[in-house]
């Protein structure tokens, strides 16, 4: 140690900055640091890029004094279960005390990327204004904000590049946030304002395109009619993502003949997602680009049918990222295996979410991708009913999975053709997808599940489980088994106080862990808080209002309902509502 | 074959089984005894998976298909078939000769039935039951057209099913009744697991194609289904289909798990599986029938329109035990169901002729008949006249639907229009 300390103080500072910048992952990144002192000095003061996964692990405070230099940062708030209506809304992950600690310490802020956190207009104004070079803000699933709060950033940010939201709820407030950005913005690289249900103002953005010869990226909501993406395409011909807004028009009109000769002259776009409204006649004006498209995104298009989904599909023959309703059906995903032999990604969501019409897609389909697509390597799957049989299947054909989520529309339905639980299938999943680091599983199961993914998945780092398990082992087991693990997720499952205290120690090494509708009681997890004080551990309840009535009648062998536990360098958030209750 | 009911009640102990319908029990002996050994290797599941597959998409018995296919390419060329005990005869007379054998969903003969059967037009109005209750002509067929309408027994059996659904589905989890899932349907909290943005687009998406009148093409066009007796309604899209016969393989589909079969209906069974007879044999035993609310809020029989005309104006579907409707017999139902879709003349005539009566009868044109002549014969005059207003409503509405009438009154089939 000694030795090599003095070999590489020969080098001056500069040059192992100079080394250290081609060092990007954040992984490597926090290894470097860790060498010695002067190398976490070097690396503190040049790293640019901060990620972290969990916005109360840390604070801006101390953020800011490990990393003085820092120009963007990811941040994540809410847990992932939150999505689905698990979590009360207003639990936390607010963005504003970030941006304002920022902003008092003059850091030089251009990137922001938020993910399931709360963002208030405020914030946003905040942000505009204090940071001159801000250049990129992309928010994903996250909530809280009005359009004020995008003409905010628009009017100020003069060097932004990317403006890009999605999925988030954004309360509409019709101004005219697009026309903020002023006559001289010509930066923007990206757009994506996909998810504003409200007015656009089409002239301000067709102005705007045009004068942003830069643009690669544009996603337009559904407020977009066609005649407007024609003229659009006509500006920017450049695209390399596009996201439609409507899509639907008379075939016959002349609006129609133009978009697809402009369509006709856009070589360059990969990336096609959109279709907000459709009208499955309108379709093969998308044909031309479609050789060339790596990305396609149909999933929020429930109105396509089948057979031209099919036809469509014929058409691109290099996607690599397909995402799709299972309006597609079985028939569709064999067309699907048999075009697109560079596919990876595969996301096929449900159109019907509570229904069962024709359109659910079964595990015949799951087999067909896997047999047709060797590269695949992501797979998210809402299907009607599975087998053991198909999924050994899947895991012989594609041993190269990283991401297996598997969600059947009935939670704990079991094997379709013999009515075992699906235990062999997903081990044989874990068994031969040795790179898998996540995996969601679903359908009818029992702790065998989990001894599998407690011997096999050594990879893996987030699992979701739900309405599995019989027992406290199956926990144990994955505890015990996946050192790597860093999120686990259960929802209704029977695993009690024994799992949950065993192995104490391993929390601090995870993420987090959410346990909701589960056997544990509110003794245990006082015990646990007691004993791991860098864990935060948060028992959530129902009634977001009279919580206090409802924590008083809470005695220690009461089950807990929510419980959501992660590690900490800072102690019990401050801004926790009532209803969050930290042990 | 053992019975049905038999069968279905040693599968669990916590759960009230219900012989919902009179369907075969071939696929119902064949998911009780899957769902009695699946229970076996559990113990501590009262019928959760089974139940939960009862209740959700994707589980049903394989056994099922093979016969749904074989009976859906049977074309039915005439009207449907309303099995009810007082019209026995009348359905006889139409043409049964075998009755099916199991398997098989008494709406889906039927609406196989609809797809062929006429088009006729009505101009006339709503048929209005409780005006036309007090018609004695008429009381027959209003009166049992009044019990069409969705009776309140649906709801009872809904609250209690459903209830211990839930209780099934989350007993293998918990010991505590979750406040996850909402009472009326068998749904869970956050399942499945997709993002309320995603979801809230493909609600939005559905209602905006939902409005669009009469178009073919874009969107889906979600309706409910509720069944009498189901504890919770489905959706389907009925642009998915395009024709009857698929709708009603759905949702004899999506409807399989409420259905508990029996043998089939009295007559002579013989086994000719595409005998068209034979299925309306059936009927006769099982029961149900497919009905939609149109957009006038009328409560329609499926399968008299065009396909088209049906998407457009359908806003849900119901499918009704026969016995909710009436006791006549299927063409004479439809019949009534013609009368109470078109704007009837009737009661405004009756309202018109009653008017007359108030004003100018009383008054004027009673008969003089002194003042010997006992009170009853005087109100019985004035009820003959009332009498003789109805009638005349009734003939001036036999005028117009002539050729209806003969229809129900002499069962000449042949004026049936084909669909």
């Amino acid at each position: 140690m000694c030795l090599s300390q003095s070999v590489m103080n020969y080098f001056p500072e500069e040059v192992l900055e100079h080394v250290f910048d081609f060092v990007t992952s954040h992984r490597d990144r926090n290894a470097v640091s860790l060498v010695c002192k002067s190398w976490y000095n070097v690396e503190k003061f040049s790293r640019e890029k901060v990620f972290i996964g969990n916005c109360y692990a840390v604070n801006p405070e101390r953020l800011i004094a490990r990393f003085p230099r820092l120009r963007s940062l990811s941040l994540k708030g809410k847990p992932h279960f939150a999505d689905f209506n698990l979590m009360p809304h207003d639990w936390g992950g607010h963005v504003y005390p970030w941006i304002e600690a920022m902003s008092k310490s003059r850091i030089n802020l251009e990137e922001l990327r938020l993910k399931r956190m709360v963002v208030s207009d405020e914030s946003l104004e905040l942000l505009a204004k204090s940071f001159p070079n801000f250049k990129s803000l992309v928010l994903v699933t996250c909530e809280g904000y009005t359009t004020d709060g995008l003409a905010a950033i628009a009017s100020n940010c003069k060097f932004l590049r990317e403006l890009d939201l999605q999925e988030n709820e954004v309360d509409d407030r019709k101004g005219h946030w697009l026309s903020c950005f002023p006559e001289s913005c010509t930066s923007l690289v990206s757009l994506n304002f996909s998810c504003l249900k409200g007015e656009v103002n089409v002239a301000a953005l067709e102005r705007l395109v045009a004068r942003c010869r830069n643009l690669r990226s544009l996603r337009l909501n559904h407020a977009v009619p066609l005649e407007v993406l024609q003229k659009i395409l006509v500006h920017a011909p450049q695209l390399n993502d596009l996201g439609t807004g409507s899509f639907t028009h008379d075939p016959n009109s002349e609006t129609y003949v133009k978009l697809k000769n402009a369509m006709k002259n856009c070589h360059s776009i990969r990336s096609f997602s959109g279709f907000l409204d459709v009208n499955g006649r309108c379709l093969p004006a998308v044909y031309p680009i479609c050789a060339s498209l790596t990305a396609l995104n149909l999933s929020y298009a429930p109105g396509i049918f089948s057979n031209e989904l099919a036809k469509l599909i014929r058409h691109c023959k290099k996607i690599e990222r397909l995402w799709i309703l299972d309006t597609i059906g079985d028939k569709g995903l064999g067309v699907v295996a048999n075009t697109c032999k560079e596919l990876q990604e595969l996301r096929v969501f449900p159109s019907d979410p509570y229904g069962v019409g024709n359109a659910a897609v079964t595990e015949e389909g799951l087999v067909a991708i896997s047999a047709g697509c060797p590269k695949l390597n992501s797979i998210l799957y809402f299907c009607q009913q599975m087998t053991n049989a198909a999924l050994i299947t899947v895991a012989k054909n594609c041993p190269n999975f990283i991401r297996f989520r598997l969600c059947t529309l009935n939670p704990i339905v079991p094997d379709a053709a013999t009515n075992q639980p699906l235990d062999e299938g997903f081990g044989a999943i874990v068994q031969s997808c040795k790179g898998l680091t996540r995996l969601s599983v679903s359908g009818l199961l029992t702790d065998q599940v989990f001894l599998y993914i407690g011997m096999y998945a050594e990879r893996l780092e987030m699992l979701s489980i739900a309405f599995a398990g019989d027992s406290d082992k199956g926990m144990l087991y994955v505890l015990n088994g996946c050192k790597k693990l860093k999120k686990l997720e259960i929802r209704d499952s029977p695993f009690g106080n024994m799992a949950l205290l065993s192995d104490m120690g391993k929390y601090e090494t995870m993420r987090s862990l959410w346990m909701s509708s589960c056997q544990v009681t509110l003794g245990a997890c006082k015990t646990l808080a007691e004993k791991m004080p860098r864990l935060n551990v948060e028992i959530i309840s129902e009634n977001e209002g009279g919580a206090g009535e409802g924590e008083a009648s809470l005695d220690d062998r009461d089950r807990v309902e929510k419980m959501y536990l992660y590690r900490t360098l800072v102690g019990p958030r401050t801004d926790a509502p009532d209803f969050v209750r930290t042990l | 074959m053992a019975s049905a009911s038999d069968c279905i009640s040693q599968t669990g102990p916590g759960l009230k089984e219900r012989n919902y319908f009179g369907f075969s029990d071939c696929s119902s002996v064949d998911r009780s005894t899957v769902s009695s050994a699946h229970l076996e290797s559990k113990n501590n599941m009262n019928m959760k998976a089974t139940e939960l597959r009862l209740g959700l998409p994707g589980s049903q018995s394989p056994e099922r298909d093979s016969d749904f296919s074989l009976l859906n390419s049977v074309k039915l060329d005439e009207k449907p078939l309303f099995p009810l005990a007082p019209s026995k005869d009348r359905i006889c007379t139409l043409s049964q000769k075998t009755v099916a054998s199991g398997n098989k969903r008494g709406f889906d003969d039927t609406v196989d039935g609809f797809s062929e059967s006429k088009t006729t037009n009505f101009s006339e109005g709503n048929w209005m039951f409780n005006a036309t209750g007090s018609d004695p002509g008429q009381a027959k067929l209003a009166g049992n057209v009044i019990s069409i309408r969705p009776s309140g027994t649906q709801l009872a059996i809904k609250s209690e099913v459903p209830a211990k659904t839930l209780q099934e589905s989350t007993n293998k989890i918990i010991g505590t009744n979750t406040a996850n899932a909402p009472a009326a349907k068998a749904q869970v909290v956050g399942w499945p697991p997709i993002r309320s943005f995603r979801k809230n687009s493909l609600v939005t998406t559905s209602k905006t194609n939902d409005e669009v009148d009469g178009k073919p093409g874009p969107g889906a066009l979600f309706v409910k289904v509720s069944m009498d007796g189901a504890p919770y309604l489905r959706k389907v899209d009925l642009r998915m289909y395009s024709a009857y016969k698929e709708l009603s393989s759905a949702l004899e589909k999506m409807f399989s798990c409420f259905t508990i079969g029996q043998c089939g209906p009295q007559g002579a069974p013989t086994r000719k599986m595409l005998s068209e007879s034979k299925l309306r044999d059936l009927l006769h035993g099982s029961e149900y029938v497919l009905t939609y609310e149109d957009k006038d809020g009328d409560w329609m029989l499926v399968g008299d329109v065009p396909w088209e005309m049906f998407i457009a104006s359908c806003k849900k579907l119901k499918i009704m035990k026969g016995s909710d409707a009436i006791g006549l017999g299927s063409s004479s139902y439809q019949v009534l169901l013609h009368f109470k879709a078109k704007k009837s003349l009737m009661y405004p005539c009756f309202v018109w002729d009653l008017a007359v009566y108030q004003c100018f009868y009383k008054e004027s044109f009673r008969p003089d008949y002194g003042s010997d002549v006992p009170e009853c014969f005087v109100l019985m005059s004035d009820i003959s006249f009332i009498c003789l207003l109805a009638f005349s409503c009734v003939f001036l509405e036999c005028l117009l639907r002539l050729r209806l009438y003969l229809l129900f009154i002499l069962n000449l089939d042949f004026l049936v229009e084909a669909q």
